[in-house]
């Protein structure tokens, strides 16, 4: 005889599920009572939210599918907004709510909520399971849609008479066979033809790569397209780590807060390659002045994103690794490409040549001073706001996976939580939470998380005492009228303490590298509090709406 | 803008139908009408949706809907050689003599049959494609329309080809 419950806890282990992130409460109390003897490691959160996170950081981190557990109702609620960041950011995940018995059902019982309802629109797919026979197949097929083709989230919603349904036979788990999902994994050899036909004839190509080429492990893919055919790149936010930063042919990264060279390249550029990217709003700035005189290639996996932002000349449906290889074997290598390469380098030397150094405790050199030190390791997860778009733009990173930010749905409270997970999924990495001051005040309480398990993520805290990014616009766009964007101080040292985290408070440019040093060689977690210059804006940018290449500020020195 | 006519091969499960629906109004497609129901697969339903838009925009709606787990195959039936047929009843005032007489005529005229007859009025019942069903609405309205109701349209591709297969 087996329980529901231990079905479900039995298919998570089919699935090497190790560990998962959860919140207990009245309708998973049968799966807490499973988990009480089985080797999955649960961590227990502070609030339902930082669970979806940590899932989501744990999943970005391995690439592995992560899990997340809450109870019914509110328990379920909370869960949604780590749902749809992992959905904007195609993060595969499972997320497993309780909900209350079939036979209430429908009637308002307590914490009852329609979560398949709800998630409805920002899962890949989800599930309410009636009959504890069906758990084991559904785990299997779960797993299976999160982790293959566009990765993503799918929840699983659990009565809870169903987790405690007697089964006198164990159901059979046969492989994940659904008949309307069929990821297509390999390209078209005519489009590949196509492709290489196009790679040849261009004079001024690039390469714009993104999140797909993380999740399909086509880094090393790229840079060997761009070296043979000596392609520049420029990687969106979320492609950042594709290809290191320091590469020769790396232009840095594109859009609204990218760099000179990136923008101006794709602006001229007469062919560019996408690849797992979905020409997102602020990547492309006004869409019809973005690479207006290219054809474009564009590979993904998904093909509802192939010419649904813009139209395009080569589609090609398929994993960018698989493509990427079948183009490659294809071409033959082509010079002659000097102009193009030459002015582009130029851009790229311009753009780097900032601001002059000052005494000021200045976000960028915090960030740089951090790249330093960090050199090959570390993993760096951030929140939203200036915090991301500074960390994004100096630090220098190198391999695929070290980078872990909330693109899509640019979600404040994200960073720490999923720190905490990317811990766990590489627990020998330095994993750094990139922080403001407005976004730690999200998921503030997940010290509680990170003290209960010694969880050894330094969270380095930007803090201008405002809501940064929304108070820059108001500076640039609303003549300076901060509304409601001011944050008075908070001793985020004293609350660190009183978690009994060890933290330090820093204002002088002077001690930024003695600090963040002790912050690295402390062993169990850390609070690094930066008082930097409150009005510091992220540059350069495009304003929304206009084309990229019409920026506004330089970067700061 | 022009309707285009999908046929959608789905999962018949509970929810398939809001996914389906949620996804229309979520990435704002304008959809004219929606008929499901069972088919010749065991478990599955065929849809088949009308949708305004130009072929960019219905390119895209197959797509999404393509990208539903539930959804098994999606076919655009526009330009193909097809029959399709909506169901309407329409409850008609008759409560004079020769208005009654008249309706009867049309009904005639249109192979409606009147299916209930009450006092001052009776329900016709018609099938036919779309502009059929437009065309006796227009002209029954001069004696005026109580109610009424259509299914929507369904369609089938001619000859022995079918839709039904894997996506």
């Amino acid at each position: 005889m087996k329980t529901g419950a231990r079905l479900l806890i039995e298919g998570l282990q089919r699935e090497g599920a190790e560990t998962i992130f959860g919140y207990p409460g009245g309708s998973v109390l049968p799966i807490y009572d499973e988990l009480y003897d089985t080797p999955i490691r649960h961590i227990l959160v502070r609030h339902e939210q930082a669970a979806a996170h940590a899932a989501d950081g744990y999943a970005r981190a391995s690439g592995r599918v992560g899990v997340c557990l809450a109870t019914s109702g509110p328990g379920a609620c909370n869960l949604v907004t780590g749902i749809a960041t992992a959905y904007m950011d195609s993060v595969p995940m499972v997320a497993i709510t309780g909900q209350v018995p079939t036979s209430m059902l429908g009637n308002d019982a307590f914490q009852e909520s329609d979560i398949t309802g709800i998630t409805m629109p920002i899962t890949k797919h989800n599930y309410l399971v009636k009959h504890a026979g069906d758990l084991p197949q559904v785990v299997r097929d779960a797993f299976y849609i999160a982790g293959t083709g566009r990765q993503g989230p799918v929840l699983i919603d659990i009565p809870k008479d169903v987790m405690t349904a007697q089964l006198e036979e164990t159901p059979l788990v046969g492989t994940a066979r659904l008949r309307g999902y069929q990821p297509t994994y390999e390209g078209h050899a005519l489009q590949i033809e196509k492709a290489v036909g196009l790679i040849t004839e261009a004079d001024r190509p690039i390469l714009y790569v993104g999140g797909g080429v993380i999740a399909s492990g086509a880094s090393g893919e790229v840079r060997r397209l761009a070296e043979l055919m000596l392609i520049p790149i420029t990687t969106t936010l979320m492609g950042l780590g594709a290809v290191p930063c320091d590469h020769p042919l790396n232009l840095g990264m594109i859009g609204m807060h990218g760099t000179e060279a990136a923008n101006y390249a794709v602006t001229e550029c007469d062919l560019l390659i996408a690849v797992g990217v979905r020409f997102d709003d602020r990547v492309t700035g006004k869409i019809d002045a973005f690479a207006p005189n290219a054809r474009i290639i564009h590979i993904d996996i998904d093909p509802a994103e192939i010419g649904k932002n813009r139209p395009v000349d080569v589609p090609i449906v398929g994993d960018a690794t698989s493509v990427l290889q079948g183009v490659i074997r294809r071409l033959v290598r082509k010079d002659g490409r000097d102009g193009w390469l030459d002015r582009v380098r130029r851009w790229k030397e311009s753009g780097i040549a900032g601001g002059e150094a000052s005494d000021a405790l200045s976000p960028a050199y915090i960030i740089r001073e951090m790249s330093d030190l960090l050199g090959e390791t570390g993993i760096i997860v951030t929140e939203v706001g200036q915090n991301q778009m500074w960390a994004a733009q100096h630090y220098c990173f190198r391999r695929p996976r070290t980078w872990i930010s909330s693109g899509g749905l640019g979600t404040m409270g994200y960073g720490f939580p999923a720190a905490i997970g990317a811990h766990f999924a590489r627990p020998e990495e330095t994993v750094v939470d990139v922080a403001g001051d407005g976004s730690f005040q999200m998921n503030i309480q997940e010290l509680g998380t990170v003290v209960q398990y010694d969880v050894p993520v330094k969270v380095v805290i930007l803090n201008n005492m405002y809501l940064g990014m929304v108070r820059q616009w108001q500076e640039l766009f609303y003549d300076r009228r901060y509304s409601y964007t001011e944050l008075p101080p908070v001793d985020f040292v004293g609350i660190a303490r009183a978690y009994g985290v060890d933290g330090m408070q820093v204002e002088e440019k002077a001690d930024v590298r003695t600090a963040l040093k002790t912050a690295f060689e402390t062993e169990g977690p850390f609070v690094l509090d930066f008082r930097i210059e409150r009005e510091a804006n992220v540059f350069p940018m495009v304003p929304a709406g206009a084309a990229i290449n019409e920026m506004i500020g330089r970067r700061q020195g | 803008m022009k309707a285009h006519t999908l046929q959608v091969l789905v999962e018949n499960r509970a929810g398939v139908l809001s996914r389906v629906a949620g996804l229309f109004s979520r990435r704002g497609f304008n959809i004219e009408s929606l008929t499901v129901g069972t088919c010749e697969e065991p478990g599955m339903s065929r849809m088949t949706i009308v949708v305004l838009g130009d072929d960019a925009e219905v390119e895209q709606v197959k797509k999404q809907l393509n990208k539903l787990i539930d959804v098994i195959k999606v076919s655009d039936i526009t330009e193909r050689s097809t029959v399709d047929r909506e169901l309407a009843l329409i409850k008609v005032s008759a409560d004079t003599g020769d208005s009654r007489a008249e309706v009867m005529q049309i009904a005639n005229i249109f192979r409606a049959q009147i299916i209930d007859v009450g006092t001052r009025s009776v329900i016709l019942e018609v099938t036919g494609d779309t502009e059929k069903i437009d065309a006796l609405e227009i002209l029954l309205r001069q004696y005026g329309i109580k109610e009424f109701v259509r299914t929507g349209k369904i369609a089938l591709l001619r000859g022995s080809k079918g839709t039904k297969g894997q996506k």
